[in-house]
């Protein structure tokens, strides 16, 4: 490195912070050089979020922290003093404006000053256009917000934060709900503020693009810093090590099911626009992954299994019977389970308690002989499923928010195993998941097929299915375009031929 | 075991327990009138009117909508009631006649909470707009069959509902008792009650797990209505009179009476016993300013008052949750 090296954009040493008696972070020291794209990686609850908020000055650090902004020693931080600075977060939830346009939402702080004026509506579109002309991005200015597809929303949301100069950018979970071809736009845009000077911290569960984008890896874990590695020569696996602390042998799982009787088969069904000529069949005890990007019909698909839309044509055969549902609840009768990709507003009932959110299916089941909920039975069947799931709880009555998402997702499993079905849909099941609890999710998931339970598994993570699944179908258009035995095929030639 | 009952009481109501217990002793000490018979016999009297109609709006509120007609629906049965009597000789109707209309009344207040729900159920319109368009519907209705006025003079043996007493307790009372038990029931131990809870909290998650939600927002409207009909009969037992416009002033108290006893305003959460205990308090105030010579209008605006302490208390304390619900 020449001399005089510039200071890095943020230093912080011994940072430690308790919340009610949990350590949150324990002695922590995070750099970021100027100009650099970091990764910052951990599992939930290991702190990372703790650490944004202390750097943007949202918490304050307990005493001993030394925090420096471009090598300047920061007796106290406020938000203020770090908007000045040039530092700039970009959460998870965007914190956009969705009834109001492209140019408002990025340039609306121009507005903004201490006494009423009118609104320049010439200065406010400049200021957008500017911005978006440094990302390399053409947007309707005049578009209202919440027509906008998820990555165009981000990419707004970054826009608004290059309007008061930012040059250091966090970027919460940036990805998670990007379909592969709207990642590779966000991670050229990264890679272009980076060339330009401005330092990106990602922060992200999914690991590939960390790798691929970071020059540096800082990784937490419960609260303490386990070291700082340089993205060349890391693996996804020894990342997922260190972040967990524990080893993870991935190995191909799958089997032949020769004997096993059919339990779903599906012939030609189609719903214009959503899917075409479909045809696939899953048997008892088999595990059969679905993958392809987004949009590519999927869900949709899983939707009219689940009797929640009707097919325009084709068939559908449950143990050799053909069935047409009128509703969902017409397919919960004849025995399919749905565990829907969105877990937050569709999987759970979140505000509701986790023992009703468990018998929400069953309710005949939990009813006595008068036609009442039988609080004896109720407690019973929650207790059966918390015990067999391993699932994490406080008590019963806690709200089921209150759980981790692996949590919420075994809770989501029990309702509906609760149901004794003959298949169940797994929709994306590890979203917003930590990579420990993945493979407990995946455990159960192998463990009911064992059982006997048919199992479509519909993931748009490639190596989750290539790993788990008995046979995987690529899904794209529409259509599903082959089928692949995991043993016969390598993980990267699979990727490739499903992220194109 | 006091761990039990607490538990099986929830959260609020010891406080609500505790805010009534206040009322009586504030009232008690300033008025000599307050802490006798007398005063506690026109509260029983007083309170199911107001108590029926705010057991009409809980569950619409629970499952996280309104029910803004519920004042014109109970009027609308009570005039039901009022004209079968009438086809059969007022004052002289025969008991036949007085159960027939009631019949009748109930058909219309279900039909009434029916009709709101299946247009709430099949075409997603927001709940306030569709009771709101019911509400104005049978107002105009009413006005225009009975062109503004009052419809008077029931057979006598209706005061022995109105007015009497069964068991030592004043009958309206008992009937107020019954429907909160039913409703305590329903909330607290049958499917329509669970149902009713979950879609509160998330109408799409309670699709996507199989519950049938059209039908529980049909079922909930058609029980607010035939809520609002016993109301309606009550009412008109009890004034010997039915008007359109009676008890318009009520119709956001009942709103306010299930935000007083820990109904959540947006919905999923809510118990029966905490509401009941907001109506005694409700009731004692308005009764105790009554006595201190306030006038009605007074009183209204006590209770407003009250109410908007309660929210700043909450607000001050956070420890009186409204996310609770059962004691099991």
């Amino acid at each position: 490195m020449t001399d005089p090296a510039p200071p890095p954009a943020i230093a912080l040493s011994r940072v430690s912070k308790t919340f009610g008696g949990v350590r949150a972070l324990d002695d922590v020291a995070f750099e970021v050089r100027q100009g650099e794209v970091h990764c910052l990686a951990g599992e939930n609850g290991c702190g990372k979020s703790t650490l944004i908020k202390i750097i943007t000055g949202v918490y304050t650090p307990e005493p001993g922290a030394e925090i420096r902004y471009f090598g300047e020693r920061m007796e106290a931080v406020t938000p203020e003093a770090a908007r000045r600075a040039g530092i700039a977060v970009i959460w998870q939830d965007l914190a956009l404006f969705p009834e109001m346009s492209v140019a408002e939402n990025i340039a609306f702080e121009t507005l903004l000053g201490p006494r009423p004026r009118l609104v320049r509506h010439a200065r406010l579109r400049s200021v957008a256009e500017a911005a978006l002309a440094e990302l390399g991005v053409r947007l309707d200015l005049d578009a209202r917000l919440r027509t906008l597809p998820i990555a165009e929303r981000q990419i707004v949301a970054i826009a608004r934060a290059l309007t008061h100069e930012a040059r250091v950018l966090f970027m919460d979970e940036p990805t998670s709900s990007l379909t592969q071809a709207e990642t590779d736009r966000l991670l050229a845009i990264v890679r272009r503020l980076a060339s330009r000077g401005v330092a990106v911290v990602f922060v992200s569960h999914r690991l590939a693009e960390g790798l691929d984008v970071a020059e540096r890896v800082t990784v937490l874990r419960d609260g303490r810093l386990v070291g700082v590695h340089p993205t060349a020569g890391m693996t996804q696996s020894r990342l997922t090590e260190l972040m967990t602390g524990k080893t993870f042998d991935a190995a191909v799982t799958a089997r032949d099911l020769p004997g096993a009787p059919v339990v779903l088969e599906v012939r030609g069904l189609t719903r214009p626009g959503e899917f075409e000529d479909v045809s696939l069949t899953v048997r008892a005890g088999e595990v059969v992954g679905l993958t392809g990007l987004i949009g590519a019909g999927r869900t949709e698909l899983c939707h009219a299994l689940f009797g929640m839309t009707r097919p325009a044509a084709g068939s559908i055969r449950l143990l050799g019977r053909e069935v047409r549902f009128r509703s969902n609840r017409d397919a919960v009768a004849a025995g399919i389970a749905y565990v829907p990709e969105d877990r937050l507003s569709l999987g759970l009932i979140q505000p509701q308690s986790i023992a009703d959110n468990t018998v929400i299916t069953v309710l005949p089941r939990i009813s006595g002989p008068s036609g009442l909920i039988s609080p004896a039975l109720k407690d019973r069947l929650v207790a059966h499923w918390i015990a067999e799931l391993a699932i994490k709880i406080g008590t019963p009555a806690d709200a089921v928010s209150t759980l981790s998402g692996g949590n919420q997702q075994r809770v989501v499993l029990a309702k509906w195993l609760a149901t004794e079905p003959k298949l169940l849909i797994l929709d994306s099941p590890t979203v917003g998941v930590d990579v420990g609890a993945r493979a407990g999710i995946f455990r159960i998931v192998r463990g009911l097929a064992d059982r006997g339970l048919a199992i479509l598994m519909v993931s748009d993570e490639v190596p989750e299915v290539y790993f788990n699944a008995d046979r995987v179908l690529h899904m794209a258009g529409g259509r599903i375009v082959r089928e692949y035995d995991p043993r016969a095929i390598a993980l990267p030639v699979l990727e490739e031929a499903v992220y194109g | 075991m006091i761990a039990r009952i607490a538990r099986a009481l929830g959260p609020e109501v010891p406080a609500l327990l505790g805010f009534l217990a206040l009322v009586i002793a504030v009232f008690g000490l300033v008025s000599p009138r307050f802490l006798t018979a007398g005063n506690f016999a026109s509260i029983a009297f007083q309170l199911p009117e107001l108590g029926l109609l705010t057991l009409a709006m809980m569950i619409p509120i629970v499952s996280g909508g309104l029910n803004l007609a519920i004042i014109y629906t109970a009027n609308m049965a009570g005039l039901t009631l009022a004209w079968v009597l009438q086809a059969h000789g007022g004052p002289e109707a025969p008991a036949w006649a007085f159960a027939l209309g009631t019949m009748a009344a109930l058909a219309v207040g279900a039909a009434a909470g029916g009709l709101s729900g299946a247009v709430i159920a099949f075409t997603g319109a927001h709940p306030i707009l569709v009771t709101l368009a019911m509400m104005i519907f049978l107002r105009g209705l009413g006005e225009y069959l009975t062109r503004g006025g009052d419809i008077s003079g029931f057979p006598p043996f209706l005061a022995a509902i109105g007015h009497g007493t069964a068991f030592g307790l004043p009958v309206p009372l008992l009937i107020f008792g019954l429907a909160a038990f039913a409703w305590h029931l329903m909330l607290g131990r049958m499917r329509h009650g669970f149902s009713v809870y979950m879609i509160g909290s998330n109408p799409a998650a309670a699709r996507y797990s199989g519950l049938n939600v059209r039908r529980t927002l049909v079922l909930l409207y058609t029980l607010s209505g035939l809520m609002c009909a016993i109301a309606g009969i009550l009412m008109l037992t009890r004034f010997n009179s039915v008007r359109v416009g009676h008890g318009e002033a009520l119709l956001l108290v009942t709103v306010l009476a299930c935000f007083l006893g820990g109904v959540d305003p947006f919905g999923g959460f809510g118990r029966v016993l905490p509401v009941v205990i907001a109506l005694f308090i409700l009731q004692a105030l308005s009764s105790g300013l009554n006595l201190l010579g306030a006038n009605q209008h007074l009183a209204t605006a006590v209770w407003g008052l009250f109410l908007i302490g309660v929210m700043v208390l909450r607000h001050l304390f956070g420890r009186w949750p409204f996310r609770r619900r059962k004691g099991n």
